[in-house]
């Protein structure tokens, strides 16, 4: 699982052009652990999964992407921008008094960004709500990116039982597995979603065909969860920062 | 007011807003009513007649908030109830971030007012509620003294867009009165024995809100007050006050939750005159350890009729 011998996959998926966006607003010099272990995920939702359109980025019917760990928001901008949801040179100035795209991100200044975040243990209620609100009224889905530090929030337990109970099939949470929860998560992190009822799958971010088909995945009655290990790849980060 | 012709309507608050959300979910195609279990046995009928649209999410307050606030950016429009404790205070920060902070509406409801819940004890009593909506953008904070105004308030917010908090409480007055967000004069110091001023007379003036207001009236009955009333103190109607308020005024203001809680409010709208304002409420220094009845806790923290009276005295000098 932490081996570093496996072939970059990940680059294959993720343009150049895309990294180097993200690069435009962490700093060439500092690498952000944070932004590149979503990287592969948001990349792969806006490119595959996703059915938005920047030119309508208030269609009702619009999928819905919720990023909940508001930290490290760099990929989600670079990924908007790439996609056209607003012009590239936002991207030079982030946290500015004059840019729209802060440190945490606020919805009602960016196109695009569906919640502000940044406190964590938001995202996956709120989107709970969504997919209730759209239920039966819109073919949109609802996808929200969590930690797995922030999962340490009890309002994840609280919105996990909920969608399980109310088997919300719109609903996708991805929780980012940098494994960096001090204390772990006996028995797997997908487990915590399994017992309510969720469909879960376990993918590794070096395996982009994976990664796309899990999040592709739906059930009409019950949520989804993809567990998405970036391990491998936050080493040869770390280890290409050093 | 036709779907319920067949029965009166209730007197009490918390029930004639249980009895409404039928008549609501009728009107009003986009309002779905959210619960964290209480309430849940109390509204059969909106349960049966609106299928989906009462969500309980059980005993799940931040989940509770977090729900409404996405169901409100999917267009919906939430009325969200459960005891004030439970609705304000366990989940402040997503009453703050996932309601204010995503730029959304919904209709905060909450029973338990104050000391209603006297024999609970402090885990159910929540006298901070409109203190601590009041320190949030963009909130418009309801205190209906009469289950007609519970009626017309819920009416009008769920056809409405913003963030609104409705606090219920057992202590009702006999009478309903104009729910227009504006301050109204009651009783002008004339009528009252002892009463030196007629109509446009600018006499010591007492601001009852809400609930407070029949008790304001038999507590300064003698006394050469007038009597405002307001069933929305936040935002304060500020022109209101002033117009009222004359141009030197000593003025008490009693609420029936946290003492000071209008205090800058009436301070910013007195600002450009010398005034004298004495504010009646839930003292906030110490917690009352007594259980008892309401009317108990009403004597204790000076909310009762002579209470009020002995402060309002203690204003006129």
């Amino acid at each position: 699982m932490t081996t570093t011998s496996a072939p970059p996959a990940e680059t294959a998926t993720v343009p150049p052009s895309v990294r180097r966006l993200v690069a435009r607003v962490t700093g060439d010099e500092k690498h952000d652990p944070s932004a590149h272990s979503t990287l592969d995920v948001v990349w792969t939702l806006y490119d595959q999964v996703l059915r938005v359109r920047p030119d309508r980025p208030d269609d009702p019917d619009r999928d819905r992407f919720l990023l909940s760990k508001g930290h490290g928001p760099a990929s989600t901008y670079a990924v908007l921008a790439a996609k056209g949801f607003f012009p590239e040179k936002w991207l030079d100035d982030v946290g500015t008094w004059d840019s729209p795209l802060g440190h945490h991100p606020d919805r009602t200044l960016v196109p695009g960004i569906e919640i502000g975040s940044g406190s964590l243990g938001h995202g996956l209620p709120i989107a709970v709500g969504l997919a209730l609100g759209l239920r039966g009224r819109s073919p949109a889905r609802v996808v929200v990116l969590v930690g797995d530090r922030e999962l340490h929030e009890g309002s994840n337990a609280e919105a996990i039982q909920v969608a399980g109970r109310f088997g919300l099939g719109a609903l996708t949470c991805v929780v980012v597995d940098n494994h960096r929860a001090g204390e772990g998560w006996p028995g797997g992190i997908a487990a915590r979603f399994d017992v309510e009822g969720w469909a879960t799958a376990d993918v590794d971010t070096r395996d982009p065909g994976r990664l796309a088909e899990a999040l592709l995945y739906t059930e009409p009655d019950r949520p989804t969860a993809v567990v998405v290990d970036t391990t491998a790849a936050a080493l040869r980060t770390r280890g290409a920062a050093a | 007011m036709t779907a319920l012709a067949t029965a009166a309507p209730a007197l009490d608050l918390r029930t004639r807003f249980y009895e409404e959300l039928d008549p609501l979910l009728d009107a009003h195609p986009d309002v779905d009513v959210v619960l964290a279990v209480i309430g849940t046995g109390y509204m059969s009928r909106a349960i049966e007649r609106h299928p989906g649209r009462v969500i309980d999410v059980g005993i799940r307050e931040q989940a509770l908030i977090g729900v409404a606030g996405g169901l409100a950016l999917a267009g919906r429009r939430p009325i969200v109830h459960t005891f004030a404790s439970f609705l304000v205070e366990r989940p402040y920060e997503q009453v703050k971030l996932d309601l204010g902070h995503q730029d959304v509406g919904a209709v905060l409801v909450s029973a338990g007012a104050s000391y209603d819940v006297s024999a609970g004890g402090r885990t159910h009593q929540a006298p901070a509620d409109v203190a601590l909506i009041s320190a949030l953008p963009g909130w418009t904070v309801h205190v209906p003294g009469h289950a007609d105004e519970v009626a017309e308030i819920l009416h009008r917010e769920a056809a409405g867009t913003g963030r609104v908090y409705v606090r219920l409480s057992g202590q009702r007055n006999s009478r309903p009165g104009p729910v227009d967000g504006r301050l109204h004069l009651v009783r002008d110091a004339g009528t009252g024995a002892g009463g030196t001023g007629g109509p446009g007379a600018s006499g010591p003036l007492v601001v009852a809100v809400g609930p407070m207001l029949d008790t304001v009236l038999e507590a300064t009955a003698d006394l050469p007050v007038r009597v405002a009333w307001t069933a929305t103190p936040h935002p304060l109607d500020a022109e209101g006050l002033r117009a009222l308020a004359g141009p030197a005024p000593a003025l008490a203001v009693v609420e029936p939750y946290l003492e000071g809680t209008s205090a800058a409010a009436v301070a910013a709208a007195l600002v450009d005159r010398p005034s004298r304002v004495l504010h009646v409420g839930v003292p906030g220094e110490v917690e009352l350890r007594r259980y008892g009845t309401p009317r108990e806790h009403a004597a204790a923290h000076g909310l009762d009729a002579a209470g009020i009276r002995r402060r309002v005295t203690a204003l006129l000098g």
